[in-house]
């Protein structure tokens, strides 16, 4: 599976990362060397194998739904970049 | 010998004879971090007002003979992406570099529970991503053992305050080796514990399946110390384990006789370092003769954890760093509408390596590929996980290098990524099995620290300090101090 620079330039894009052309050259490059490497994962026979997400033994982990005090509005708000009447401000989306 | 040289458990035992205080031992400490920092620039933001603030509540604490604890009065270091409430937590991005968090995370809490001090926030690799500290954005930690060497990474400013005695431990985090490694490098004690031993709540994520914190300490028993105060459920991390925590402190010194130990034959490659074989070698005889049965064994599908680990770490990033986007925390650049916003923000606030891992993990999880990719690292996580409890049923800890090499020069690996990579090449497959695993001192390689690393059951991190407390009592690599020079 050779990665081509649009391949870079698609995957850039789903990342929403600005990119120059010049490190869509760097980056193509330096990710087929990564890929490449990876390759080796087919050597191994995986067609009986479950795939494992993370080693622990446990799932849908529940806790008693009662309320419990959490951060203030203003807390909240205290990191963010634009912020207006109470809410995040973002530019336009449509 | 100064104060601030000491160990957590002897100066523990000045404050509470009350020999000296704690506003005291911080001050000594605080001036010690300071007159050494410009040249080993372990820090990103310095606290020392928090500190003696801390220090004078410890104080109360330590004169009215109430709750006080191994760490009450202790100054201790905090990787910069743990969350401090009301002190800047950057992760070592330009991405946060105004960021200060609401709360803190809750290792710190446990930390502050105790009554421990905290002098400041350490560097690291941005974002966690990388083996040497170099990545970033603000400054190069140096290693103290020699100033024109990486200290190793991600929590390289965690490992070199310790070794240089800027602070009496530090917690670090460890994806795939960030404790270890560069405790390694830097001559220090590092516990990597099982996954969901310690609570991640507060934690930056970086790849959630295999992020794991813990200490980074001057030697064993303060590793156990430490331990004992950061472990055990949290409800407010999903993914914390709900079994109970042992006290690491009361098998300690039991020695090691009778323990069966698994060398495996895949993690002493000929391409190594020979100093580094060497000394890793006579550690392990040096076990053996304390008592220790030595075990061949093999973890055949050990070595493609770091092909795995490039297909699973990334993916999990590419997904955690999404909430980078200009709106809630962070830095925005503005754009005409929100996309062009959003992508302008990420290609300023990111740095090479981060920008590296996130397209690669999107690459693998994007349609077409996420078969070949993502599910095909998810099957070969079982084998790995499956090989180490194979190994388990016959031997009760593994012994191998931590590192192939000892510390290297700056910008000696940073050209090719896959060569940074392949220094975590003995480390890596433990996070994967989410196994827990320390590192120790064990010689000199080129006048440089080496670690040994012993690998543990899962929730049996007991164990691994029981055997490396014998090791280092049978030895005096940690009273080695480094020369901050260069070379």
């Amino acid at each position: 599976m050779a990665l081509s620079e649009k391949d870079v330039q698609y995957v850039a894009k789903l990342s929403r990362l600005e990119v120059t052309d010049q490190e869509v050259a760097k980056y193509t490059q330096q990710l087929a060397n990564i890929l490449g490497y990876v390759e080796q994962l087919s050597k191994l026979d995986t067609s009986k194998v479950e795939p494992m997400a993370h080693v622990l033994d446990m799932k849908n982990v529940f806790r008693p739904d009662q309320p419990a005090p959490s951060l203030t509005q203003k807390e909240v708000l205290s990191n963010g970049p634009e912020i207006q009447s109470g809410h995040f401000k973002v530019p336009k989306i449509m | 010998m100064e104060l601030y040289e000491k160990t957590i458990h002897e100066v523990a035992g000045e404050l509470k004879a009350k020999k000296i205080s704690s506003v005291e031992l911080t001050k000594q400490v605080m001036d010690h971090l300071e007159k050494v920092e410009p040249h080993v620039q372990s820090f990103i933001t310095i606290t020392r007002d928090q500190a003696l603030a801390q220090a004078a509540e410890a104080d109360k604490r330590l004169a009215a003979g109430k709750d006080v604890t191994a760490l009450t009065g202790i100054p201790l270091a905090i990787k910069d992406l743990l969350c401090t409430k009301g002190v800047r937590t950057t992760c070592a991005s330009r991405m946060l570099e105004t960021f200060v968090p609401p709360y803190n995370a809750t290792v710190v809490e446990k930390l502050y529970a105790a009554g421990a001090v905290a002098v400041g926030k350490t560097n690291m690799d941005e974002f966690a991503m990388g083996s040497s500290t170099e990545t970033s954005f603000y400054k190069k930690t140096k290693n103290p053992w020699n100033l024109n060497c990486v200290p190793g990474g991600s929590s390289g400013g965690s490992a070199s305050s310790v070794s240089a005695d800027q602070a009496f431990a530090s917690l670090g985090s460890d994806t795939g080796g960030s404790i270890r490694q560069p405790a390694a490098l830097c001559g220090i004690v590092g516990l990597k514990p099982t996954y969901g031993r310690v609570s991640r709540y507060g934690l930056i994520a970086f790849a959630s399946s295999l992020d794991q914190i813990g200490p980074m300490t001057k030697d064993v028993e303060d590793c156990a110390i430490m331990m004992n105060a950061i472990s055990g459920h949290d409800p407010k991390d999903s993914t914390s384990a709900n079994v109970p925590s042992p006290d690491h402190l009361t098998d300690l010194k039991k020695g090691v006789k009778g323990l069966r130990i698994g060398i495996p034959k895949e993690f002493f490659p000929d391409a190594m370092n020979e100093e580094v074989s060497v000394a890793v070698k006579d550690a392990i005889a040096k076990l053996s003769g304390l008592g220790a049965e030595l075990v061949e064994i093999s973890l055949p599908t050990a070595p493609y954890g770091l092909a795995a680990y490039y297909v699973l770490a990334p993916s999990e990033a590419s997904s955690n760093l999404a909430r980078y986007d200009g709106v809630r925390y962070g830095l925005r650049v503005p754009g005409e509408n929100i996309v062009e916003m959003y992508s302008k923000t990420r290609a300023a606030g990111f740095g090479p390596e981060v920008k590296r891992r996130i397209m690669l993990g999107t690459y693998a999880l994007s349609s077409g590929y996420y078969d070949a990719y993502y599910l095909k690292a998810q099957k070969v996580r079982r084998l790995i996980k499956e090989d180490y409890d194979k190994a388990f049923e016959k031997v009760d800890i593994i012994a191998t290098p931590t590192a192939p090499n000892p510390a290297f020069r700056f910008g000696e690996k940073t050209d090719d990524p896959l060569t940074m990579y392949l220094e975590d090449i003995f480390t890596i497959s433990i996070n994967i099995a989410g196994v827990p695993a320390l590192s120790l001192p064990c010689g000199l390689a080129g006048g440089l620290p080496v670690g040994l690393q012993l690998i543990g059951k899962p929730f049996d991190e007991a164990t691994l300090l029981k055997a490396a407390w014998a090791y280092e009592q049978s030895t005096e690599w940690h009273k080695r101090k480094p020369s901050l020079r260069k070379d």
